[in-house]
C-alpha cells in the first residue's frame, strides 16, 4: 500500500514538474491563440491597380472554405484584408494598423512591388513575416538581407533565363530582337534573358523599349524587323503583347517569337490580338489557364470551378489572378499545418522555408513547390507552351529558372 | 472659425462673463494642450495616422490659399508634394542630410518651381489653369521615372529612408517625436499663412479673385500677386511633402497619382474653401474616410468614398468649417444678452 503510494507520488510529481511532456508544446506569437490564426494583408481594392483585387477576395473565399472544413488544427483563420488603393503611403499606415493595433500573427499576400519596397525595412525590423508577397520583381528572395520576406511565383528573370536556354538549345544561332517595358518589369526580363544567354550575349541584335503610357508600340515592332532579327521578345503587358503580336503578323514578319507568362492569357491578349495571328508563339507557364481548354475537363479545374462557383460566385472564372489566388492559399495552408501548433513567428519562417515538393492542383503538372533556408523562391519551374490557334499546347521538360 | 468675426466693436459683448476673445483664447489653448497631449494617449499607429494629418492639413493650407483666397484652381498640387517629398529623400538617402533641414530645401525647390509655373499659368483662368496643373499632376510619375535621373530618384523603386530618432534623448517614441515636429511646423506655417492671409496681401488676393479687374485699379500688381501665391502654395504644399516622406519612409512614384491632387482638392472643399480652419478638417477627412469605406465594402470602397462626399456637400455646402462657423452663430445669438 504504502509502496504503491509512494509510485503514485512520484507519478504525479513527475507529471507536475514536467507539463510539457504528456501533451505537444504550444508556443504563441501575438495573432495566434488556440482558437484562432489572424493574418493581415493589404490589397489594391481601389485605385490604378484594382483589377488585382480579386487576387484578395479569392484568397479570403478561399480561407473561408477552409474554415468551413474546421480550420487548421482546430484553429480558424483570420484574414483581414485591407485596401491600400495601391498607393505605398496607405500601405505603410495598413500595416501598421494590422501589426501594431490588429497585432496579426505575419502579413500575408500583400500586393504590388512598390507597396512591399515600402514595408519591408519594418516588418523585418520588426521580426514580423512578409509572406508569399504578390509581385514577380527579383529582389524578394534575398534571406541574408531581409530573412523575413519571401516571395511565392517564378520572378521575371528566371522566365527569362528559361527562354535564353531554350533559344541556346534550339536556335544557336538566332537574332534576337526584344521588345520590353521600361520599368523594373521590363528590365527584369531583359536582365533574366541576357544572364541566360551569358556567353551568347551578341545574339541579341535589337533592344527596343516602350513607355507604360504609349499609345502603340507599332514603330517598335517596325524597328525590330528591319533590324533582321529572326527571333523576337515581347517583355511586355497585356495591352501592348496583344499589340505587338497583331502588328508584327500585319506587317508580314514572321520571327520565331515568344511573350511573358504575364501576358499569356489567352482571353485578354490572344484573342484581342487575334488568335490566327498568335499562332506558333511561346510563352512559359506555371498555372493552369482557366481559359485554356485542355484543363477544363480535369478534376483539378472542376475543384476550383466547384469552390468558385460555391465561395466566390461574383469572381470572374477566367481570370487566371483567381486561380493564381487560389493557389496561393493553399500554399499558405500547407505551411500553417506544417506549422501545427507552434505558432510563432520563427516558426512560420522556418516552416515557410522548409517546404519540399508541395504540389498544387492549379499549377501545372510536374510543378512542385519549394524552399529552403538559402532558397526563398517558392515556384521556380516553368514550362514552355506554343499556341497551336486554341490553346496552349506544352512541350518539352519542366524547366527551373534557378541560377544555381 | 474667426474669419468672420471682423465686427466693429462698439460694445465687446460677453458671453458667460467672458468676450469673445477670451473664449477664443480658451479654446485655442484647449485645442493645442490636446493636439500635445493626443500622442501620448493612442497607440502609435494611431499617432502616425494623425501625423499624416498634420502633414495634409499644411498641404491643403498652402492650396486653400492659391485656390481658396486667389480663385486660381489647382488640379496638380500632387505633383509639388511630390517634389517636395523627392527632395527630402535625395538629401536623405543620398547625401546624408538631417532630416529636419531638408525642410527648407524641399520648400524653396517647390517655390521656385510653383513661381515659374505660375507665371505662364497667368494667362489662364478657370478650368483651362485647372487642366494645366492637372498635366503637371499626370506626367509627375512619369517625370520621377525618368532613367537619366534614376540614380537619384530609385526609378520605380523609390527610396527608403531611415526613421529619425528623438533628438536629446528625449523619451518619447520616433513616432511620438515625429507628430510633435510635424505639429510645430504645422504652427509655424499656419502662423505665418494667418498674418499672410489676414494683411494688405491677403486683401489683395481675394480682391484678385472676386474681381480681378477693379482689383488692378486700385493699383494691385495681379500678375505677380498671383505668381507669388502660386509660388507660396507650392512652398507649404513642398514641405507637406518632404515630411509625409519622412514620416512614410518611402518615395516612389507610385506615391504621387493624378488622383492624389484631387484628394487635396476634395479636402479644401469638404474642409472649407477660404478657411485656415478648414484645412484640419480637410485632412481628417482625407485621412479617415477612405479607410471607413473600405470597412463598409471591399467591393466598390470609392463608391461608398463618393457618398459620404455627396453626404458632406449636400449636408455642409459651405464645408466643415463653414458649418461650424454657422451653428457657432447661432449659438452666440442665443447666448448674447439682448
Amino acid at each position: 500500500m504504502t509502496k504503491r503510494r509512494q509510485v503514485l507520488v512520484w507519478l504525479a510529481a513527475t507529471a507536475l514538474a514536467l507539463p510539457g511532456a504528456a501533451m505537444p508544446q504550444k508556443k504563441y506569437d501575438s495573432g495566434a491563440s488556440d482558437t484562432e490564426i489572424k493574418i493581415g494583408q493589404t490589397m489594391p481594392y481601389s485605385g490604378p491597380g484594382s483589377a488585382y483585387g480579386t487576387i484578395g477576395r479569392a484568397e479570403l473565399a478561399y480561407l473561408q472554405m477552409i474554415n468551413d472544413q474546421g480550420g487548421i488544427n482546430g484553429r480558424k483563420i483570420t484574414l483581414l484584408s485591407l485596401d491600400d488603393g495601391y498607393s505605398p503611403p496607405k500601405t505603410v499606415e495598413q500595416i501598421r494598423r494590422l501589426v501594431e493595433d490588429d497585432g496579426v500573427l505575419f502579413i500575408f499576400q500583400s500586393l504590388g512591388t512598390a507597396a512591399n519596397t515600402a514595408i519591408q525595412k519594418y516588418l523585418n525590423a520588426r521580426k514580423v513575416p512578409q509572406l508569399f508577397v504578390a509581385t514577380g520583381a527579383t529582389k524578394w528572395g534575398d534571406p541574408q538581407n531581409f530573412p523575413w520576406t519571401m516571395g511565392w511565383q517564378p520572378n521575371y528573370q528566371s522566365e527569362g533565363r528559361i527562354y535564353a536556354k531554350y533559344v541556346l538549345q534550339h536556335k544557336p544561332v538566332a537574332k534576337i530582337g526584344v521588345l520590353y517595358q521600361n520599368d523594373d518589369y521590363g528590365k527584369d526580363y531583359l536582365k533574366g534573358l541576357k544572364e541566360g544567354l551569358g556567353s551568347k550575349l551578341s545574339l541579341i541584335v535589337k533592344e527596343v523599349s516602350y513607355e507604360a503610357t504609349d499609345p502603340t508600340v507599332d514603330s517598335q515592332i517596325i524597328t525590330l524587323q528591319a533590324s533582321g532579327a529572326d527571333t523576337f521578345f515581347i517583355f511586355a503587358i497585356p495591352k501592348f503583347a496583344a499589340q505587338a503580336i497583331r502588328k508584327t503578323y500585319d506587317i508580314g514578319w514572321r520571327p520565331l517569337a515568344f511573350v511573358n507568362n504575364v501576358s499569356s492569357s489567352v482571353a485578354s491578349v490572344l484573342e484581342p490580338a487575334g488568335l490566327d495571328k498568335s499562332t506558333g508563339l511561346i510563352t512559359a507557364l506555371y498555372l493552369k489557364d482557366p481559359t485554356d481548354p485542355q484543363w477544363q475537363k480535369e478534376k483539378s479545374f472542376r475543384d476550383w470551378v466547384e469552390w468558385m462557383k460555391k465561395y466566390y460566385p461574383q469572381g470572374d472564372l477566367t481570370d487566371i489572378s483567381n486561380v493564381y489566388g487560389y493557389s496561393v492559399a493553399q500554399t499558405l495552408v500547407q505551411v500553417l499545418r506544417q506549422c501545427g501548433d507552434e505558432l510563432t513567428r520563427e516558426a512560420l519562417m522556418r516552416e515557410a522555408a522548409s517546404l519540399r515538393n508541395v504540389e498544387l492542383p492549379m499549377l501545372l503538372p510536374g510543378i512542385k513547390v519549394n524552399t529552403s533556408a538559402t532558397d526563398f523562391y517558392p515556384v521556380e519551374q516553368m514550362q514552355l507552351a506554343r499556341f497551336d490557334g486554341k490553346r496552349w499546347a506544352l512541350f518539352g521538360e519542366v524547366i527551373t529558372g534557378e541560377n544555381r | 472659425m474667426s474669419d468672420a468675426a471682423t465686427t466693429v466693436e462698439f460694445v465687446i459683448p460677453r458671453y458667460a462673463g467672458l468676450s469673445l476673445r477670451a473664449w477664443r483664447t480658451i479654446g485655442l489653448v484647449a485645442l493645442a494642450a490636446g493636439a500635445i497631449a493626443l500622442p501620448f494617449l493612442v497607440s502609435n499607429y494611431r499617432v502616425f495616422q494623425f501625423n499624416m494629418v498634420l502633414v495634409y492639413a499644411i498641404v491643403l493650407l498652402g492650396l486653400n490659399m492659391l485656390t481658396g483666397y486667389n480663385g486660381q484652381i489647382s488640379l496638380g498640387h500632387g505633383a509639388f508634394y511630390a517634389i517636395g517629398a523627392y527632395a527630402a529623400a535625395i538629401l536623405m538617402d543620398r547625401f546624408g542630410w538631417p532630416y529636419w533641414a531638408t525642410l527648407p530645401v524641399a520648400g524653396i525647390v517647390c517655390f521656385i518651381s510653383g513661381f515659374l509655373f505660375g507665371l505662364p499659368a497667368l494667362r489662364l483662368r478657370g478650368h483651362y489653369l485647372a487642366l494645366a496643373t492637372f498635366a503637371l499632376a499626370i506626367a509627375m510619375p512619369q517625370i520621377l521615372k525618368y532613367k537619366h535621373i534614376e540614380h537619384w530618384t530609385g526609378g520605380v523603386q523609390g527610396i527608403v529612408i531611415v526613421k529619425p530618432d528623438p533628438p536629446f534623448g528625449l523619451k518619447v517614441t520616433p513616432d511620438q517625436w515625429l507628430y510633435l515636429f510635424t505639429l510645430g511646423v504645422l504652427v509655424v506655417m499656419l502662423v505665418i499663412a494667418w498674418n499672410l492671409l489676414r494683411g494688405r496681401v491677403g486683401r489683395a488676393m481675394v480682391a484678385i479673385r472676386d474681381h480681378p479687374i477693379a482689383a488692378e485699379a486700385m493699383g494691385v500688381n495681379s500678375a505677380l500677386i498671383k505668381s507669388l501665391t502660386f509660388g507660396v502654395s507650392a512652398l507649404y504644399t513642398g514641405v507637406a511633402g518632404a515630411l509625409g516622406a519622412i514620416v512614410v519612409q518611402f518615395v516612389a512614384p507610385d506615391s504621387f497619382t493624378a488622383g492624389l491632387s484631387i484628394t487635396f482638392l476634395v479636402g479644401i472643399v469638404i474642409g472649407g474653401i477660404a478657411s485656415i480652419s478648414g484645412a484640419i478638417y480637410g485632412a481628417l477627412f482625407i485621412q479617415f474616410i477612405p479607410n471607413f469605406a473600405d470597412q463598409i465594402s471591399k467591393a466598390a470602397p470609392w463608391a461608398i468614398n463618393g457618398v459620404f462626399l455627396l453626404v458632406f456637400i449636400y449636408a455642409m455646402p459651405m464645408g466643415v468649417a463653414g458649418f461650424i462657423r454657422m451653428v457657432i452663430g447661432k449659438l452666440m445669438r442665443r447666448l448674447a444678452p439682448a
